[in-house]
């Protein structure tokens, strides 16, 4: 057993927040599995055993014996919450509803929301923020019409949504912002139980409304609310940053079409934007021959796995638009892996080269080095963009 | 090459149906994998080999294939 003292909770490292810290790396090369403190108001300073190798991180979460434990803030309704046939029994009444067809027949959608997000930044000239006005209102709009969650209600949900997964802000805060989450959620549900709406939320009422509760429907809908948001919201202002940063690698996503699919997962995979996930040990558990002992925390580093890869390929440290797709963990992995990740692939297929083509001379205001990069969030990226072009 | 599906296993990521659409489709109740084409032409077999590899839960399974021709 290894103690290495402590880590910040997402491991990335101050200088580049892209890059894991050194001390990922270390724990990539041990052999021994690591023990480290990891500070946190919002899940209270724990220790935890970082895992940190790409074959490690996949065996765990495939194989139950972790589970979700008391890791995460419990919610009901929220999948993350559970673990087993209870998860099962939730995930079934949702995955119809997440399929690769229906992520393909919102492409036009997603088109129109990208185009109207285009014209707003035209519109605000430069200096215009990016993140404002392309990164947070396309899925934004996309999974409020999926839902049926009112667009006007944004600047509320979106507030909240940043408290909810800011690691630095205490317990009590999150509670609290949870708390109006469930009322503003428990208002639109109690809607769909009246007049289900034709829309992901109306369609749980409808099929599945005898076996869930008020407090799990809305549960469920906050979480896919914040999910559905915030989560590409912030790939795409980590990818911008990324690709801003070599000019090289946006012109291939600007000017070649068919290297769209191949460098959005390349995005995806540098990026990992849920940069650890968190879990306990259901029971003894061993991890190669290391023993885990039930009620260990474990923390699975996405972010130096998917610079592994189980391979020992030294260039995985580089970003390369052009590499074949590779099996990354930026999805996770095992029963709990993304419910929205087609989703996820369409709005960035179409988003990324849509912008780098309207404003093919996109460059930042400010240096890259001013940047502010949520490192202790749960998904990382990056707070503002202003570009000219 | 014929496909050969684990039901048991399927998770409904859905990347089968993302990778090889004329292939594979996922049931509108609840995402588990449809196949549409259990014998597909030839032009689709790497990509369908592409979707056996690139499915989380190894639900799809494929006969007849020469290990050489695999990868
Ligand atoms: C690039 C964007 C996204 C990334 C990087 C991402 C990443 C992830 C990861 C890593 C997990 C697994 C968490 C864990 O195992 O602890 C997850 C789960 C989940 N994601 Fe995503 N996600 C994205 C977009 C979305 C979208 C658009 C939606 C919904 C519309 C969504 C809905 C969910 C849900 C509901 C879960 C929980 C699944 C379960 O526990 O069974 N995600 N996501």
């Amino acid at each position: 057993m290894t103690e290495s003292g402590a880590i910040p909770i997402a491991g990335r490292a101050a200088e580049c927040p892209f890059d894991p810290v050194p001390e990922l790396y270390e724990a990539q090369k041990d052999e021994e599995l690591r023990r480290v403190t990891v500070p946190s108001p919002m899940l209270g300073e724990f220790d935890a055993v970082v895992l940190a190798r790409y074959d490690d991180v996949k065996s765990v979460l495939a194989d139950g014996g972790l589970h979700m434990g008391g890791s995460m803030p419990y919610q009901a309704g929220n999948l993350l919450s559970y673990d087993g046939p209870e998860h099962t029994r939730l995930r079934r009444m949702l995955t119809g509803s997440f399929t690769a067809r229906r992520a393909r027949e919102l492409k036009p959608q997603i088109e129109g929301a990208v185009e109207a997000a285009l014209d707003a930044v035209e519109k605000a000239g430069p200096g215009a923020d990016l993140v404002q006005l392309f990164c947070a209102p396309i899925p934004t709009q996309v999974i409020c019409e999926l839902l049926g969650v009112p667009y006007s209600d944004r600047e509320e949900f979106q507030r909240r949504t940043q408290v909810a997964l800011d690691f630095d802000i205490s317990r009590e805060e999150q509670m609290r912002q949870a708390a109006e989450m469930e009322a503003y959620m428990a208002e639109l549900v109690a809607q769909h139980r009246e007049a289900p709406g034709d829309n992901v939320l109306g369609r749980v009422v409808r099929d599945f409304g005898d076996q869930l509760t008020d407090t799990e429907l809305a549960g469920i809908g906050n979480m896919l609310l914040i999910a559905g948001h915030e989560t590409i919201a912030s790939t795409l202002s980590a990818a911008i940053a990324l690709l801003l940063r070599h000019p090289d690698q946006l012109a291939v996503v600007r000017d070649d079409p068919s290297a769209t699919e191949g460098a959005v997962e390349e995005l995806l995979r540098i990026c990992a934007p849920a940069t650890i996930l968190p879990r306990q040990a259901a029971g003894n558990i061993c991890v190669r021959d290391r023993e885990i002992e039930e009620g260990e925390r474990v923390v699975a580093s996405v972010l130096a796995a998917n610079r592994d890869l189980g391979s020992h390929d030294e260039n995985l440290d580089r970003l390369d638009v052009r590499r074949p797709p590779q099996r990354h963990l930026t999805f996770g992995f095992g029963p709990h892996q993304c419910l929205g990740q087609q989703l996820a692939r369409v709005e960035l297929r179409v988003a990324l080269p849509a912008l780098f083509n309207r404003f093919p001379t996109l460059g930042l205001t400010v240096p890259h080095e001013e940047l502010d990069y949520r490192t202790n969030a749960l998904v990382f990226g990056v707070d503002s963009l202003p570009v000219t072009w | 090459m014929k496909i050969a599906i684990h039901r048991n296993r399927c998770i409904a990521v859905g990347n089968c149906a993302a990778l090889a659409p004329e292939v594979f489709d996922q049931s509108d109740e609840d995402g588990t994998v449809v196949v549409l084409d259990a014998a597909p032409p030839d032009h689709r077999h790497e990509q369908v080999r592409e979707a056996a590899l690139r499915c989380p839960s190894s639900a799809i399974a494929l006969h007849g294939e020469t290990p050489a021709h695999d990868g």
